[in-house]
């Protein structure tokens, strides 16, 4: 069974190179790169600067847009979203640090159209953990790991980066 | 009305979760804490383009008014709107109805169209507590004022402004300032001052508009305004009714404003950062001077503003402590 912890860089750079790949390939103009907060936003910072975009960082917070608040409540310390422009019209890079059921990504969605009907959406993460319960994939992951139902992985941050993988 | 539960105890789940508000009394700090960190994330979203979330997508509000008040039902729709509920707003006028029985009826016609929330507005003290204890416990209740007993967002959205203009509670003193003996308003201001550690907290009232024993809620009682605003950081004033003169409690408007009204004069006895409520609809000239409510220190409009966030913290809290207890049920009963 997989446990430790885990450097982030080099996944970050396999996303980086596929990023620029996917970009050049789909003719993508001046993208719009959102972190999901937390994990998201602090991969996206490191991804802004290594992929060198010219417009400033989104950071998006889904605890309004979650569909199990009713189960488990709200987290009081939600801070705003910050959008830097308008997203009408524009190509988003969606960032998050783990896909799992897919229910964060269809949550950040949710806001994200409350904000204008983007182009296009592109999601990155850094890990795919399967376990799917909604049809929504990523297009460009750091790698993909299989976990048992009583394993957590956690990305530790903003400075470094690490992942650990613990029993819950 | 039976007295089996108090207020206090049927607000919370088992596990210590808002599932009605009745009153900010007995409340934990915690829980006065968790609404206002709460509704601070909603002030901070009503500056975004799109004002609306999810939360309670699906849910049904019924604000039920039998005491009329524009103000709070539309900042109260305004807020379940803002969390995408349906909101079906009833005026009840309570001088048309038979109280008791007619609240009743009122309330299992509401309960039979699968509502999940009131809130309730009404004249008599207690009637929020009776249907949450009494008629519909599994529907969530919120008190939007009963008589003269509490008033709870009204006094949860004011510690909100202080906290947004003044931060921590425990060095402040506060200045309650009006007509304490019918104002539910001041009850719950009270209460969660004292909850929250508010440094001192003191009345000024004449006193034929002081509840007897009001020192022990422990409050500072003051008379006249040049001592009770004495280095004061926040000042709360409250709404005069019209009805109380003719009750003989004051002799006129005019001298009570006089005596009590918040000039720029009386202002100057307090700390010169000192910030200005009011939970309006203010009267200008019998409680306030124009050039204070409108003036520099005033944040009787940021009151507004915090009242949707503080409500759309309290509904969601609700429906979500609802959920809680509604699966805590299903378990106990398997």
């Amino acid at each position: 069974m997989l446990s430790g912890t885990l450097s982030v860089d080099a996944l970050l750079d396999k996303i980086a190179s596929e990023t620029r790949a996917l970009i050049t390939q789909r003719n993508i103009k001046e993208p719009l790169m959102v972190g999901i907060r937390t994990g998201g936003a602090w991969l996206a910072e490191r991804l802004h600067r290594q992929l060198e975009l010219d417009t400033p960082l989104g950071i998006l917070d889904i605890s309004f847009y979650r569909d199990d608040f009713t189960q488990v409540g709200l987290n009081p310390k939600v801070q705003p979203s910050q959008l830097p422009c308008a997203v009408e019209g524009r190509h988003i890079l969606l960032v998050d640090d783990v896909i799992m059921t897919g229910r964060t990504i269809r949550a950040a969605l949710n806001e994200l159209f409350d904000y204008g009907r983007p182009a296009s959406v592109t999601l990155l993460t850094l890990l795919d953990l399967q376990r799917r319960e909604l049809p929504i994939q990523a297009d460009v992951i750091g790698g993909t790991l299989a976990i048992g139902p009583d394993q957590q992985v956690k990305l530790n941050g903003p400075d470094p980066l690490t992942l650990t993988i613990s029993q819950r | 009305m039976s007295e089996s539960t108090t207020p206090e105890q049927i607000q919370l789940t088992a596990d210590g979760q808002l599932r009605h508000f009745l009153t900010t009394e007995g409340l934990p700090k915690a829980l006065l804490t968790e609404i206002l960190d709460t509704a601070d994330s909603f002030a901070d979203m009503s500056e975004q383009q799109v004002k609306k979330v999810p939360l309670l997508r699906g849910k049904t509000v019924v604000n039920l008014f039998f005491e009329a008040s524009t103000r709070t039902l539309s900042t109260f729709e305004l807020a379940a709107k803002r969390l995408s509920a349906d909101v079906l707003n009833l005026n009840i006028s309570t001088s048309s109805t038979k109280k008791g029985e007619t609240l009743k009826d009122t309330l299992m016609t509401m309960h039979a169209m699968h509502s999940d929330m009131f809130v309730v507005r009404h004249s008599d003290s207690g009637a929020a507590h009776f249907i949450a204890s009494q008629v519909t416990p599994d529907v969530a209740v919120i008190n939007a004022g009963d008589g003269r007993h509490a008033h709870p967002t009204q006094a949860m959205l004011d510690m909100l402004t202080i906290r947004r203009h003044k931060g921590d509670f425990a060095p402040l003193r506060v200045a309650i300032v009006g007509d304490i003996l019918h104002s539910r308003v001041a009850r719950s201001q009270i209460h969660a001052l004292r909850t929250l550690g508010a440094g001192e907290i003191r009345v000024i009232a004449p006193l034929t508009l002081l509840p007897r024993h009001i020192e022990s809620m422990g409050v500072k009682v003051y008379t006249d305004m040049s001592s009770g605003l004495r280095d004061v950081d926040v000042i709360m004033m409250l709404r005069l009714q019209k009805e109380r003169m003719e009750s003989a409690l004051l002799p006129s408007e005019s001298e009570f404003y006089k005596l009590y009204g918040l000039t720029n004069d009386k202002l100057a006895y307090a700390h010169p950062e000192a910030i200005v409520m009011h939970p309006g609809p203010i009267n200008r000239g019998v409680e306030i001077e124009s050039a204070v409510a409108d003036g520099p220190r005033s944040v009787i409009l940021n009151q507004v503003t915090n009242g949707i966030a503080v409500r759309m913290a309290v509904m969601s809290m609700a429906v979500s402590g609802q959920q809680a207890q509604r699966t805590q049920n299903q378990e106990n009963d398997r």
